[in-house]
């Protein structure tokens, strides 16, 4: 190493550059640039050379493109390049490793981490890069599904405005020169064993974490740990420690159970071990054979409709407040001591959908569950937890655990404490891990504020968002794509992370933040993680059980114990006022970008919202009664009043939304997302209170008279077009009809009349690929929208070219809405192309651009297109998909490195649709035919298919009589969208099987 | 039809149908028309027109360039609307460029000696609405530089055009129309063209209508096959004048959206697209007869059988209209029933009322002697009913498709800035085409009123 360190900046020119640096080859010539470029001569080299940027140094846009032009102007090939193995496996492909082949991707268990627990996944990885997330089969989170959020996290790691360096007040640094002053700082707080140091993290389930946390405190006894989650589990741990009198973690299997009460729980969609929540509920609502209801019974009471309420057999809409009092009416007639009050109230209500729903609890024992939901106060959670212990269900619907968590801690309060310490002055220092609080923050803390009352403020994040703004240090966090660590499941499994890319920028872990507090010596993440589990000493081999947990993404047998626990008296602290005036404002975390932290996620910001279809923007939800009475319309902007505070949103009328309702979604609104999250939608922060979080009365809606555009993927004009216009594409019916007749759906059916002309068919000898979508599991999720995003290279196309109606997606979920408008029933039906044997589309295409394959695929041959999109016109289900403008970002680098490789990138003026996932078959092919033998069953999975977390899709060869597809075909409730046309659909549904309560249904 | 021969048989005296204006012999006849060009006689609102044409033609070029470089996506047109303006324009501009292969060619099989003074200029006016028509499904393709894939040729991919594909047919209605069309124009020029050789004063006039006029010495010989080749002619654009239109009718017919699917569609277009050429005609005919003082040859009773033709066009658009809804009723094919509810009473009713308004209701008013008299109310109503006709295509194209099978999958559509430059853009084409043809050439076919004019005097005499 020559790397000249001299202590006085002396002028350095271009050709000097260049000749240290063609003095190493090899690794060393990039380690000289890296080194080179942190020398203060370097960078006033780069001030003198780009004046004209190095203004701009600190902008990120601009700075990109400054890197860019740097690259080039030095001639280095690999500086652009933000690809790198990580460095511990460099590959060479003069000698390839065994495992590498070109043009094959690799698959690594690795854990997808959201609100502090972890979603098992394996990671596609394309010569180093990570390309697609699928779920892991083996990880109890996910057995093989995933959520749509962990299917677009490979997006954030790719996107161009995460936080790429150390930025010391907005100027440029590094970690070393970070970790050196921070050192120093901290052995400062030693004296007063750190009593002016503060910890801020969201929920920590990680093993390691936590350990170096315990370091850390032991090492400042004085210092405070707090953490906050916007969007957590807070009223679930105040809800067991009232109801067991410690923490407890609650766990439900819904498996078992055959009859289950939600308490505004979203436990399918959204919320801890959602994804496991709706695999396990499919397999209750999978009927083996035409004979015996096996299905189970859900019934929720909800107050913001949700997923789990459309997938519901019998749902009510009821104000947030009125939860709590239903909870008690069900409570009281399981003997639990409550307010009776508040149970009279929701029984003068509810009462016989609160009698019907308590029988079938207690005809169902110990296979009956109630679930409580997240948003609901603790004392929902302590009154649901007595109905579970009265039904007796421990041990097979619930099972009570050690806390999952490392430390369960009321959000709010914890966040309430350090803002006034912070107001008091009493914070020298404070640390925090990512979470964004100066933006998620309830308004009444003026949190941002107060954070810079600490002396020094040191924020690692993934992006320079809002807090970021508050704080003298960023540090730029890994991706959890790009580091090392331990995270827990839903039900506490330990999962680990591993990196699938080195660091695209200077990204650090937590893990060596922590270190630094803890005092630890210097370590990589690895490092870190490993030496924790080389001291648990989990396993007598180390080196052997450390490989085998992490090719399978989880170590087995570190779940937290099994606890017995005993209900307390007294869990009902007395009924809330439910105040006349004004309207109940119901906050929720966004179902695509949660928080907010996903906001500057494209995929997540176009996914259709589940139920209200809408995209880039969040709204204020109110019911149609409710805008009626103060004469609103979708997309009216309204001033909303709460609590003294106020602010301009627009309203969307939501069927099914509860009367005197309003819900606002979080996340939105931010200022420094980035390219694609800023100015979308309003910032519902700023009316939510530290006091009542998750609901409160007394909001108040005024018109203003101006518009504000929404884009949604399913327009309406009027009420009535929510509808399905009376025709019969979502076939349904309840249980008994249907054990009563299995023919019912058949007799629905279209039956094809003969034809007089000879119709020549082709005749399908071979592979015949065909998909069924069983519309009983579908909970309309969006898993498979998001997956196909990434499989296939499905660009954003923006809000405006969502209101021209020019969204990409390949595979849809449509909502249909039935019935009253004040209580429908919500229906879901997802959309990939139908693959017709007789497809309309490729008749009328001048150029045989789209064309038929041998298997039954209607192939795109997308050279061949020139764009008359006659296909598109001539297709019935609308799934035909039209480059109108060029809608592939060609120019960001970091975005070209998230693309399959085995998709063709469409261009401007090319049509494209779902391929049934060819590529996904061809390679499946090539493996069969390499070893001379059929494609099994199973073994091609579609990427919608492998997302579903309810296992609603299932794709394979109709003329294998085993395979499942072709089992799913001779279902009676097997049925052709559109049959009526002729097209005959490759792709058919399974009808949706309702199970009601008969006591109810004679309403 | 029979009642204009039975004008011609028994002429009325007061003037009004007569086919040539009193007092003319040959000679006043190639000065009132050919002086037009040879001595440049061209009012001043030539030039205004001029300009007014070239500016939107700019319009036109600047629509293009901005939509080669940022794709069709610059347009209203969305999934499920994949089709917009582009296409209705050019159903529009095919419709308009009806009139004059029916003037020149069935009409001549039929003996209509008035459509002599009419026929050149409608001829003209087909050739430059086909050229508009013709751009729209090249600028309409998502990548138009790759527009020959469509085009039968040998190439290195083995590649065919889809031949099962209505666009495919209409490349070839379209070009072998705009190929008949145009001979069948030029040879009608050329005994003009030697004319205007002969009586040119000027050296270049001399030597270009010299060559275009291909040797012609206006010998019997020539005569004969000059009288043959272009009978033929007319027996070969006969057909087209049907096929053109109904193939044009296919793109939508072969489809299996509700509002398309109809076997109405070929006579209902043809006869749509007669409506509008004879509208489009008169639209015209009637300022450019003013302005040029061809009173005498574009007579009233021109005018009057125009109108006529145009009146019984109308009634069979009409007759088009309520079949789809007695068919759609008469279906019991549920989507198809909501697709013409949807026409009546729907997000677009305003333009389906606009339609009856325009096309129904409009044309009535030709039943009145009285009206087809007033050139102002008839050059209104033609204009009317090209608006009628731009609507008709618009209610087809966009109705349907706005909302088809899946309600999910419903949209609207709107066009937009560009949507609306493009269309005004090539109607500036047009209007410079066609300034351009009355400068350079004879408007009026003069042989052939020359040879009316005697054939009427001979008639006279006995």
């Amino acid at each position: 190493m020559t790397t000249p360190q001299a202590t006085s900046p002396q002028r350095l020119d271009m050709a000097e550059v260049r000749q240290r640096l063609s003095e190493r080859t090899g690794p060393a010539y990039w380690r000289g640039l890296e080194e080179l470029a942190e020398t203060p001569e370097f960078t006033e080299l780069l001030d003198r050379e780009f004046p004209r940027f190095a203004t701009e140094w600190h902008e990120g846009v601009s700075r990109r493109n400054f890197i860019k032009l740097m690259g080039a102007s030095l001639a280095l090939a690999g500086v652009t390049g933000c690809a790198r193995q990580p460095e511990d496996h460099i590959v060479s492909y003069v000698r390839q490793p065994e495992w590498v082949v070109p043009g094959e991707p690799l698959f690594f268990a690795s854990t997808f981490p959201m609100g502090g627990y972890g979603e098992g996944v394996v990671v596609e990885s394309h010569t180093g890069r990570p390309t697609k997330i699928e779920g892991n089969p083996e990880h109890p989170s996910s057995l093989g599904g995933t959520s749509a959020i962990a299917q677009a996290s490979v997006l954030t790691l790719y996107d161009p405005d995460r936080a790429q360096e150390v930025l010391r007040d907005g100027d440029p640094t590094s970690w070393d020169a970070f970790a050196t002053l921070f050192r120093n700082e901290l052995e400062g707080h030693e004296e007063t064993d750190g009593a002016g140091l503060r910890l801020l993290t969201g929920p920590v389930t990680s093993p390691t974490m936590a350990a170096q946390i315990q370091r850390m405190l032991e090492r400042f006894p004085e210092t405070k740990w707090h953490q906050y989650d916007p969007a957590g589990n807070t009223n679930a741990h105040a809800g067991a420690r009232i109801a067991f009198g410690e923490d407890v973690s609650v766990h439900y299997d819904i498996a078992a159970a055959d009859v289950i009460l939600s308490l505004d729980g979203d436990f399918l969609a959204s919320g801890l071990g959602c994804v496991r929540h709706a695999r396990d509920f499919a397999s209750k609502r999978t009927l083996d054979n035409a004979e015996a209801n096996t299905m189970n019974r859900l019934y929720v009471a909800e107050s913001s409709p949700c997923l789990t309420g459309a997938t519901a057999d019998h749902r009510l809409a009821v104000k947030a407040a009125d939860i709590a009092n239903i909870a008690r009416a069900v409570a009281a007639r399981f003997g639990v001591d409550v307010d009776s009050a508040g149970a009279d109230r929701a029984e003068e209500l509810y009462g016989p959908w609160i009698n019907a729903a308590s029988a079938d609890l207690e005809a169902h024992g110990a296979n009956a569950l109630v679930i409580p939901g997240a948003a609901q106060p603790p004392v929902v959670h302590a009154l649901a937890h007595a109905i579970n212990m009265a039904l007796g269900n421990t041990g097979t619907t619930v099972t009570y655990t050690d806390p999952v968590e490392a430390e369960p801690v009321d959000s709010f309060a914890s966040l309430r404490e350090l803002t006034e310490d912070l107001d008091a002055g009493s914070v020298e220092t404070l640390v925090i891990l990512g979470g964004n609080p100066a933006y998620t923050a309830p308004a009444d803390l003026d949190f941002a504020e107060n954070i810079e009352k600490a002396g020094t403020r040191i924020y690692m994040s993934l992006y320079a968002d809002e807090t970021a703004q508050h704080c003298n240090w960023l540090i730029p966090e890994t991706h959890y794509l790009e580091t090392w660590g331990d995270i827990r499941g839903h039900d506490g499994t330990v999962s680990l992370i591993q990196p699938m890319i080195a660091p695209l920028y200077e990204n650090r872990s937590p893990h060596e933040l922590l270190g630094l507090l803890a005092g630890d010596p210097a370590a990589s993440p690895q490092e870190i993680v490993k030496a924790h589990w080389e001291n648990e000493g989990v396993w007598d081999n180390f080196d052997r059980g450390w490989l085998e947990a992490l090719s399978a993404g989880y170590i087995a047998g570190m779940e937290p114990s099994t606890k017995t626990v005993s209900l307390q008296n007294d869990l009902d602290p007395g009924a809330e006022e439910v105040s006349g005036d004004g309207l109940e404002i119901i906050f929720r975390a966004d179902p695509n970008i949660r928080d907010g932290f996903y906001s500057n996620n494209g995929w997540l910001q176009e996914l259709p919202k589940p139920l209200t279809k809408l995209t880039w923007d969040n709204a204020v939800l109110v019911s149609p009664a409710t805008a009626e009475e103060l004469d609103l319309a979708t997309e009216d902007v309204v001033e909303l009043s709460h609590d003294g505070r106020s602010l301009r949103a627009p309203v969307w009328v939501m069927p099914g939304h509860p009367h005197g309702s309003v819900t606002v979604h979080l996340g939105y609104g931010r200022e420094r997302a980035g390219r694609v999250g800023d100015g979308a939608g309003f910032n519902a922060y700023a009316l939510r209170t530290s006091a009542a979080p998750w609901h409160a009365a007394g909001a108040t809606l005024e018109k203003t008279g101006q518009r504000y555009r929404l884009a949604t993927t399913q327009i309406h004009h009027t009420l009535h077009d929510w509808s399905m216009q009376g025709r019969n594409l979502i076939m349904s019916a309840p249980i008994a009809a249907y054990l009563d007749s299995p023919d019912l759906f058949q007799d629905q059916a279209y039956d094809p009349q003969e034809s007089v002309f000879d119709s020549g068919e082709f005749e399908y000898t071979g592979y015949a690929w065909g998909m069924t979508i069983d519309l009983n599991k579908c909970t309309g999720c969006n898993a498979c929208v998001v997956a196909c995003q990434a499989e296939n290279n499905i660009p954003v196309v923006g809000k405006q070219e969502v209101i021209n109606g020019r969204e990409m997606h390949w595979i849809r979920v449509d909502r249909y809405y039935e019935g009253d408008v004040d209580d429908p029933e919500a229906l879901h039906q997802p959309i990939p192309c139908m693959h017709c044997e007789k497809a309309p589309c490729e008749p009328v295409c001048p150029v045989h651009a789209t064309v038929h394959g041998d298997e039954g695929l209607n192939e795109m041959v997308y050279n061949r297109c020139i764009g008359t999109r006659y296909c598109s016109n001539n297709c019935p289900y609308k799934v035909r998909r039209f480059n109108f403008l060029q809608y592939n970002d060609q120019e960001t680098e970091q975005l070209k490195l998230q693309r399959n490789p085995n998709v063709t990138v469409r261009s401007r003026g090319v049509m494209e649709k779902c391929t049934y996932c060819v590529q996904r078959i061809n390679k499946a092919r090539i493996a069969a035919k390499r070893e001379d033998r059929q494609i099994a069953d199973g073994e091609i999975v579609m990427a919608c298919e492998a997302a579903c977390p309810a296992g609603a899709i299932v794709f394979g060869d109709i003329n294998n009589e085993d395979a499942r597809v072709a089992r799913e075909k001779a279902d009676p409730r097997n049925y052709g969208l559109l049959a009526h046309l002729n097209v005959r659909p490759r792709t058919t549904y399974l009808a949706k099987l309702k199970n009601p309560n008969p006591e109810l249904e004679t309403e | 039809m029979a009642d204009a021969n039975n004008h011609k048989q028994q002429p009325d005296n007061d003037g009004q149908d007569h086919l040539i204006g009193p007092g003319h012999d040959i000679r006043s006849i190639d000065d009132s028309i050919g002086g037009i060009v040879l001595e440049q006689r061209h009012p001043a609102s030539w030039l205004f027109a001029f300009a007014v044409g070239s500016a939107l033609f700019m319009v036109f070029l600047t629509s293009t360039a901005y939509l080669i470089l940022k794709g069709v996506g610059i347009w209203g047109i969305n999934i499920p609307v994949a089709w917009g303006w582009a296409i209705i324009n050019f159903v529009w501009w095919v419709g308009i460029g009806h009139a004059g292969t029916l003037i020149s060619a069935i009409l001549l099989l039929f003996h209509q000696d008035w459509r002599t003074s009419i026929n050149r200029f409608a001829e003209a006016m087909t050739l430059f609405a086909v050229a508009c028509a013709s751009l729209f499904p090249l600028l309409h393709l998502g990548r138009p530089w790759l527009f020959y894939f469509i085009m039968p040729y040998p190439n290195t991919m083995g590649m065919w055009p889809q031949f099962r594909s209505p666009l495919a047919w209409d490349v070839f209605a379209v070009n072998t129309y705009a190929t008949v069309s145009a001979l069948f124009w030029y040879v009608g020029l050329v005994p003009d063209l030697a004319t205007m050789r002969d009586r040119a004063k000027n050296r270049i006039t001399q030597v270009a209508c010299g060559i275009a006029s291909l040797g012609w010495r206006g010998s019997a010989r020539h005569w004969f096959r000059y009288e043959m080749a272009y009978l033929l002619l007319a027996g070969l654009a006969t057909p087209l004048v049907v096929s053109v239109h109904s193939i044009v009718s296919y793109d939508f017919a072969v489809s299996l959206i509700p509002g398309w699917h109809t076997t109405v569609f070929p006579p209902y277009f043809v006869a749509g697209a007669v409506f509008s050429g004879f509208a489009m005609v008169m639209t015209l005919m009637i300022p450019i007869r003013k302005l040029y003082g061809l009173e005498d040859f574009i007579t009233m009773r021109h005018i009057n059988n125009m109108a006529k033709i145009t009146l019984a066009t109308g009634l069979i658009v009409a007759y088009g209209y309520s079949m789809e809804f007695f068919v759609g009723w008469y279906s019991g094919h549920e989507e198809e029933q909501f697709m013409l509810m949807n026409r009546v009473t729907g997000y677009y009713w305003y333009v389906f009322a606009a339609l009856i308004l325009c096309n129904v209701l409009t044309t009535q008013l030709l039943w009145f002697r009285s009206i087809r008299q007033n050139l102002v109310a008839l050059f209104i109503i033609s204009i009317i009913i090209n608006i009628g006709m731009w609507l008709e295509r618009y209610l087809i194209v966009i109705t349907s498709l706005h909302a088809d099978f899946l309600p999910s999958s419903w949209g609207t559509y709107h066009g937009t800035i560009w949507d609306w430059t493009l269309y005004i853009g090539t109607i500036g084409f047009f209007v410079v085409l066609l300034l351009v043809f009355i400068r350079f050439l004879p408007m009026i076919s003069m042989f052939e009123m020359k040879h009316l004019h005697h054939k009427l005097q001979h008639k006279a005499k006995h």
